[in-house]
């Protein structure tokens, strides 16, 4: 049996669908969007699957959340509907629910923080509601599991006895003329693509494109269905999107007035208006915002995440070093021993060093998400991403960016709409990440001493901009048309449960490990073939020898325009793929250095001039960023190919602003 | 008048929302509709947007898109 979950944003589904599945689920997405899909088997009830719709607000045709969720509807016919709804919002979350009820699937009402309404003095009586609408309605509270089992049986049974929505009457006067005039003429239509004709004809009556060409109507059809609600529309004096929605609010009014019994907002409701006082305070606001983001900085990529990351390292360097002496011992031939210290444990370690980021960064980021605060932050910045055709919630994965990309790509997963999911993940990497500031504080030692804050700080600008005009670009060109308004709930404040926050961390690790392995492994590995090896296949002792060094030298004349044709430089650009931090050290073996301290007065050898040295710099800074955040991109535009255009845009716009910048420096 | 001019904590009647597409029907479904209830809560601190109070929840919109719904002031709160 398959249930469709679907209810409003914040209305508490994810919570609900983890008291359900329990770790029993499994992401994917909905083909060819990036549109999230979770499944699940109910814990206990092997025979029930459940998929975990995006939070939508209505059924239009407009966002792809919206569309994903119409079409699984329609076209997969899942047995039964769970609709959960907020009760302490109920008003508005009972305006999906009669869109729901429409499509003639068996569906049961979950009224969630049903706790928050009693605690508050407040209460609904569910059993007229049911009578009304024509529902099974569950009281429940997904967060202290409380009513889940008693929904599941509900929901059970509706699904095996084919339990459908009783009550289709909430429509009044002329919109119920007209639902029913087009009814009787498009019915053989819908009929015979099984699409549920009563939802088909108020999608009429609404004038929803897509629904008019699937019905395949013949244009006499739609020339009367035109009729009847032009005649409706003159009849009401207002038009035909604006009837519906009063028409369903409406209804639903009347609904509340006889069974919800209300004598004050939540306490939850009044904590937030006064907690928003201080954190959406005029002046408060944003300092808090930085104060906020700077621990989570701090504690990421500092206390919490550098300790884990230590850990790691002697964790990973104790049992390369036991590997190391058990292979010396066994007089392994030399190739395989490198493959193996060199290659794949070096490889295993680069995937690994991300974890610790990840899994401390989700922490702190569900925990923003979930308790409301997100919401606060998107309406704080929205002012400042506008312009560039982003809203507020894309702030913060662009900040985190500056930690590291590919947590900051996985976070574009909360964004509410996929073109900013997109047009965010096409940005991000433009900040300059954590393992780029090595590179810059060695070029600054050697070429800016007296001037490395300066420099430094004029590369982050510099990402920023250039990510602005992206913006702006991508705005009029590829993003062009409707971008996805604005129109933001601010949830109440709420306390996270531990358990989303664990299944959020596990699921991001995972995710992570699954995607991201295959191709930072074999990355590392080819690197290091291409490193250890002539183009015979013969091991080198000087690495100028390498593989790598002559494909580097190859393309060293590509970046001759930028100053820096050197070989040497546009081998540790290569390296510089497998992580950001390798372009040091491969500088400081190309030049003999041996480590990095002493490679400050080699670097001279390869950058001529200060021009070539920050035009290296700039370059660094832009170019596509390392496998790791390519894995991470790749799944999550879901597409390889978009992942390798972006990629060479990305470079291709390194080099030209590189040369730009390089001729300019070299004018003055 | 519209909803962009009314002052923080202040009220209004919703009497149309104009505008097109994917906004208005946004709008609309969020409980924008004709009769309704709002009250404006704070204004974001770099001015814009604006968060609403209205079927008993709270919602954020921009300014230029409160400019597209018509209202009439309610005069004692």
């Amino acid at each position: 049996m398959i249930i469709a979950l679907i209810g409003n944003q914040n209305c508490g589904k994810t919570t609900l669908f983890n008291q359900l599945t329990g770790s029993n689920q499994h992401v994917g997405n909905f083909p060819g969007v990036t549109v999230d899909r979770k499944e699940g088997i109910i814990r206990k009830h092997e025979s029930m699957q459940v998929v975990d719709l995006p939070g939508i607000y209505s059924l239009s045709p407009y966002t792809s959340e919206e569309v994903v969720t119409r079409d699984f509807l329609i076209k997969d016919k899942p047995d039964a509907i769970l609709n959960i709804i907020d009760a302490t919002n109920i008003e508005r979350n009972l305006y999906l629910t009669l869109q729901l009820m429409e499509l003639n699937i068996p569906m049961v009402l979950a009224l969630n923080m049903m706790d928050e309404v009693r605690s508050s003095g407040n209460s609904i009586d569910v059993k007229k509601l049911s009578a009304t609408i024509g529902l099974e309605v569950v009281p429940i509270s997904a967060s202290k599991n409380e009513g889940v089992s008693e929904l599941i049986a509900r929901v059970e049974e509706a699904g095996r006895l084919h339990l459908l929505p009783k009550n289709h009457d909430f429509c009044r006067g002329e919109v119920h003329t007209a639902i029913h005039a087009i009814k009787h003429i498009i019915e053989p239509k819908a009929d015979a693509i099984g699409v549920p004709v009563r939802f088909a004809a108020t999608k009429l009556v609404e004038g929803d494109q897509p629904m008019l060409a699937q019905l395949g109507l013949t244009e006499y059809e739609i020339d009367i269905i035109g009729h009847i609600v032009d005649n409706m529309e003159k009849v009401m004096g207002t038009d035909r999107e604006a009837a519906l929605a009063d028409m369903r609010y409406s209804y639903i009014e009347e609904v509340c007035e006889a069974c919800v019994h209300k004598h004050q907002e939540t306490y939850e409701q009044q904590l937030s208006v006064k907690i928003d006082g201080l954190l959406t305070h005029r002046v408060w606001a944003i300092p808090i915002f930085i104060a906020i983001m700077s621990l989570v900085f701090w504690l990421t990529f500092g206390v919490i995440g550098a300790t884990l990351s230590g850990w790691l390292t002697v964790g990973i360097d104790s049992v390369t070093a036991l590997t190391d002496q058990a292979l010396t011992g066994l007089n392994v031939n030399t190739a395989i021993h490198s493959l193996i210290i060199d290659g794949v444990f070096a490889g295993v370690g680069s995937v690994l060093s991300f974890l610790p980021t990840i899994v401390v960064l989700f922490f702190f980021l569900s925990l923003l998400e979930d308790s409301g605060y997100m919401a606060r932050v998107a309406f704080v910045m929205d002012k400042l991403l506008r312009k560039i055709g982003l809203s507020g919630r894309s702030f913060v994965p662009m900040l985190i960016g500056f930690g590291c990309t590919v947590p900051a790509v996985m976070a574009t997963r909360t964004l509410s709409s996929e073109r900013d999911r997109k047009m965010t993940i096409a940005l991000t990497p433009f900040m300059s990440c954590s393992a780029k500031l090595p590179i810059y504080a060695v070029f600054s030692q050697a070429f800016f001493p007296k001037y490395a804050p300066l420099v430094m700080i004029s590369l982050y600008v510099l990402g920023m901009v250039v990510a602005v005009l992206g913006g702006l670009l991508l705005k009029s060109t590829i993003f062009k048309g409707n971008p996805v308004p604005f129109v933001m709930e601010l949830p109440a404040y709420r306390l996270p449960s531990g358990k989303t926050i664990a299944l959020h961390m596990w699921e991001k690790a995972k995710d992570f490990l699954v995607r991201a392995f295959t191709i930072i492994f074999v990355a590392t590995i080819v690197i290091w073939v291409l490193q250890t090896f002539d183009f015979r296949f013969n091991m080198v002792t000087d690495s100028s020898q390498s593989m790598l060094a002559m494909i580097g030298s190859v393309i060293a004349p590509i970046f001759a325009p930028l100053g820096f044709g050197d070989w040497r430089a546009s081998t540790a650009l290569i390296t510089g793929l497998t992580a950001k931090e390798a372009v040091v050290s491969t500088l400081a073996v190309l030049t003999g250095a041996g480590n990095s301290a002493m490679l400050t007065p080699l670097l001279a050898g390869i950058f001529p001039t200060q021009a070539a040295a920050y035009s290296f710099l700039v370059f660094t800074l832009l170019y596509m960023p390392c496998v790791a955040a390519f894995a991470t991109i790749k799944r999550e535009l879901t597409s390889l190919k978009k992942a390798v255009v972006s990629m060479a845009i990305q470079t291709g716009v390194a080099w030209l602003i590189a040369f730009i910048i390089y001729r300019l420096l070299l004018l003055l | 008048m519209t909803l962009d001019q009314l002052k923080t904590g202040s009220s209004g009647i919703i009497i149309s929302v104009g505008g097109s597409g994917a906004l208005r029907r946004r709008l609309l479904d969020m409980g924008l509709t004709p009769n309704t209830k709002v009250y404006i809560r704070k204004v974001a601190p770099l001015g814009d947007p604006i968060e609403l109070h209205l079927r008993s929840y709270e919602l954020t919109i921009r300014r230029e898109d409160a400019a597209n719904i018509e209202i009439d002031e309610v005069v004692d709160g």
